[in-house]
């Protein structure tokens, strides 16, 4: 049902996509407006989003880590998994970041005839998410040369090195296959344990079924359906210096690719793809643990309120404590 | 807000990351490619919409039509004008210069046809 609700809704933008791109002026609207706009709700909120993050106060170090924390000196302390320095805090996110390192902790627990629960290792969330994501950096970058001009040297050398394989003309990008692999993958994986598909909401499914749909434009496009790469390159280019121009035909096909990634930019900031500037601020991968070392205030303490000591609960209560015969420290 | 000294620095480069295309360009759309139109000929071997959009597939279907399943090696224009389905012997006999031509396009759109390993470009007049 769920997923069903996914595949309508994407249906439906990628009819509207089209509608608007056959009536006349659409494309303009498309080709010209819309990518302004999507690209401001999206670095607009994007900010907004981070910002809001940024005003909750962490009171404490969260330690929820993998490894032993920095104790005695002959205890050896596991760095980079629970690291007490910003050195060790910036290579724990480094690997988190290009190594998605908590997802190949990843566990599974299983019910056995006994009955006894089983836990054991999942690694194929952290495979497929490796595989999207790059396939993503790869596909993104290697578009730059839409948008550049003259087109840096590193771009074009991304492409030579992604189309080695020479086959096909225009020649098949490897990133083509595996980004469509990684949201198989990814999709099937929610579809086929039933207790992830238990948890699985359309706000899950819906962005794998949206960037699916801009892959498939993409491919089609790119394979099947040939637009007009030179005139698509100069509307490119117009955008990214503000004169955006529609130079001639470009293909249906093009401006509902275009549609659907303004709907992705605009649908970014709202939705659990901010994971992308969250995984930045998540408490326990951006902190040192360094609760033993360092005196952290809590944030939302009064000022008002004092410290109050032992010593000087004991001044306060001495006689009281006393008379009620509770020994005190001093006389 | 916490953290202002790490989170407002972060934020600034996630901004100029996303709109360094636009710094890159610095407002200049660049050379717009203006592939040398043939003088010995009036037309392509098909309308030039689809030349432009097509001739990628157009060329391997060629190549593999002709090496590999026989077919014709030669066939006409929409005019009536003979050609050969070829790179070297079609395409360059009438696109007499691959740099004034087909590079043009391409170093725009950033393609490198790898066809040039093996077949040989018309020697470029000047
Ligand atoms: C109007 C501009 C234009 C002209 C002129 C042009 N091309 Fe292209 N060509 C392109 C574009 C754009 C692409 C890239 C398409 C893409 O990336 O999907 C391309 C791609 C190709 C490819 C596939 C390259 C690859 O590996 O992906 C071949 C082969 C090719 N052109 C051959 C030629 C030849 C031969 C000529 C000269 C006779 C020529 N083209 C002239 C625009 C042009
Ligand atoms: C019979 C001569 C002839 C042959 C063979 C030929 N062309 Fe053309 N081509 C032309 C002419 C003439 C034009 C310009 C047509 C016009 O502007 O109306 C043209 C235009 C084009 C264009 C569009 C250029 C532009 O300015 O937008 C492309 C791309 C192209 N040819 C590629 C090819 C490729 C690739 C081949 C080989 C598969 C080829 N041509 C073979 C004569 C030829
Ligand atoms: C590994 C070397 C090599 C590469 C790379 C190569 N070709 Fe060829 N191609 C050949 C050879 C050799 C022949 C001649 C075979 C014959 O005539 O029996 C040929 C023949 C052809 C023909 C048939 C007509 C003719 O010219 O005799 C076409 C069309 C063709 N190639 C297109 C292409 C295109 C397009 C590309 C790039 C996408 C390409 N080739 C890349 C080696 C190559
Ligand atoms: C989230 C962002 C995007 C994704 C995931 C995406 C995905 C893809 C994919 C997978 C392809 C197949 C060919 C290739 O890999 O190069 C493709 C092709 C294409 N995309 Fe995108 N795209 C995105 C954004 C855009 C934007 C903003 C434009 C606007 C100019 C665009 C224009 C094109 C064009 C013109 C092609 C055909 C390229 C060719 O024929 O070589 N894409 N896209």
């Amino acid at each position: 049902m769920k997923v069903l609700q996914s595949v309508l809704l994407v249906l439906a933008l990628v009819v509207v996509g089209f509608v608007v791109a056959i009536i006349p002026g659409g494309q303009a609207l498309i080709g010209k407006v819309l990518p302004y706009l999507a690209f401001a709700v999206f670095l607009l909120f994007f900010i907004v989003k981070v910002v809001g993050w940024a005003k909750s106060p962490v009171p404490f170090r969260i330690p929820t880590t993998a490894g032993q924390e920095k104790s005695l000196p002959w205890v050896k302390q596991s760095r980079f998994d629970n690291p007490s320095t910003t050195g060790g805090v910036i290579v724990r996110m480094l690997l988190e970041v290009t190594m998605f390192r908590s997802l190949f902790r990843n566990t599974k627990a299983e019910m056995h005839d006994g009955p006894y629960l089983a836990h054991g290792s999942s690694k194929y969330l952290w495979l497929f998410a490796l595989i999207f994501h790059y396939s993503f950096l790869v596909v993104v970058l290697r578009h730059l040369r839409l948008f550049l001009n003259p087109v840096p040297g590193l771009i074009q050398a991304l492409g030579g090195a992604d189309g080695f394989l020479q086959v096909l003309s225009p020649g098949l990008y490897i990133s083509d296959l595996t980004i469509v692999l990684g949201l198989v993958l990814l999709f099937g994986r929610r579809l086929v344990r039933p207790q992830i598909r238990y948890i699985s909401l359309v706000n899950d499914y819906f962005p794998l079924v949206l960037i699916f749909a801009i892959a498939t434009s993409g491919i089609l496009m790119r394979y099947i359906i040939r637009p007009d790469i030179i005139n698509i390159k100069q509307l490119a280019v117009g955008l990214a210096t503000f004169h955006p121009v529609i130079p001639g035909e470009m293909g249906t096909i093009f401006f509902v690719h275009l549609f659907l990634v303004c709907c992705l930019l605009v649908y970014f900031p709202f939705s659990k793809l901010m994971h992308m500037g969250g995984v930045f601020l998540s408490p326990t991968r951006n902190m040192a643990n360094n609760n033993r070392m360092v005196h952290h205030d809590n944030p939302w303490n009064d000022p008002a309120i004092k410290p109050h000591s032992y010593a000087g609960y004991e001044d306060e209560f001495r006689e009281v404590m006393k008379e009620a015969e509770i020994p005190v420290e001093k006389e | 807000m916490y953290d202002k000294g790490k989170i407002i620095p972060g934020l600034i480069v996630f901004v100029l990351i996303a709109v360094s295309p636009i710094i890159y360009n610095r407002g200049n759309a660049g050379h717009v490619p203006n592939p040398e139109k043939p003088k010995n000929a009036k037309e392509c071997v098909r309308p030039v919409a689809e030349m432009r959009e097509s001739h990628m597939q157009m060329v391997i279907d060629w190549r593999t039509d002709v090496i590999r399943d026989n077919g014709a090696r030669e066939a006409v224009t929409a005019g009536g004008v003979k050609y050969v389905r070829s790179l070297q012997l079609g395409c360059m006999k009438c696109h007499t210069s691959k740099q004034k031509f087909c590079d043009e396009c391409h170093k725009y759109a950033s393609v490198e046809p790898y066809c040039w390993d093996c077949h040989i470009a018309p020697e470029e007049k000047d």
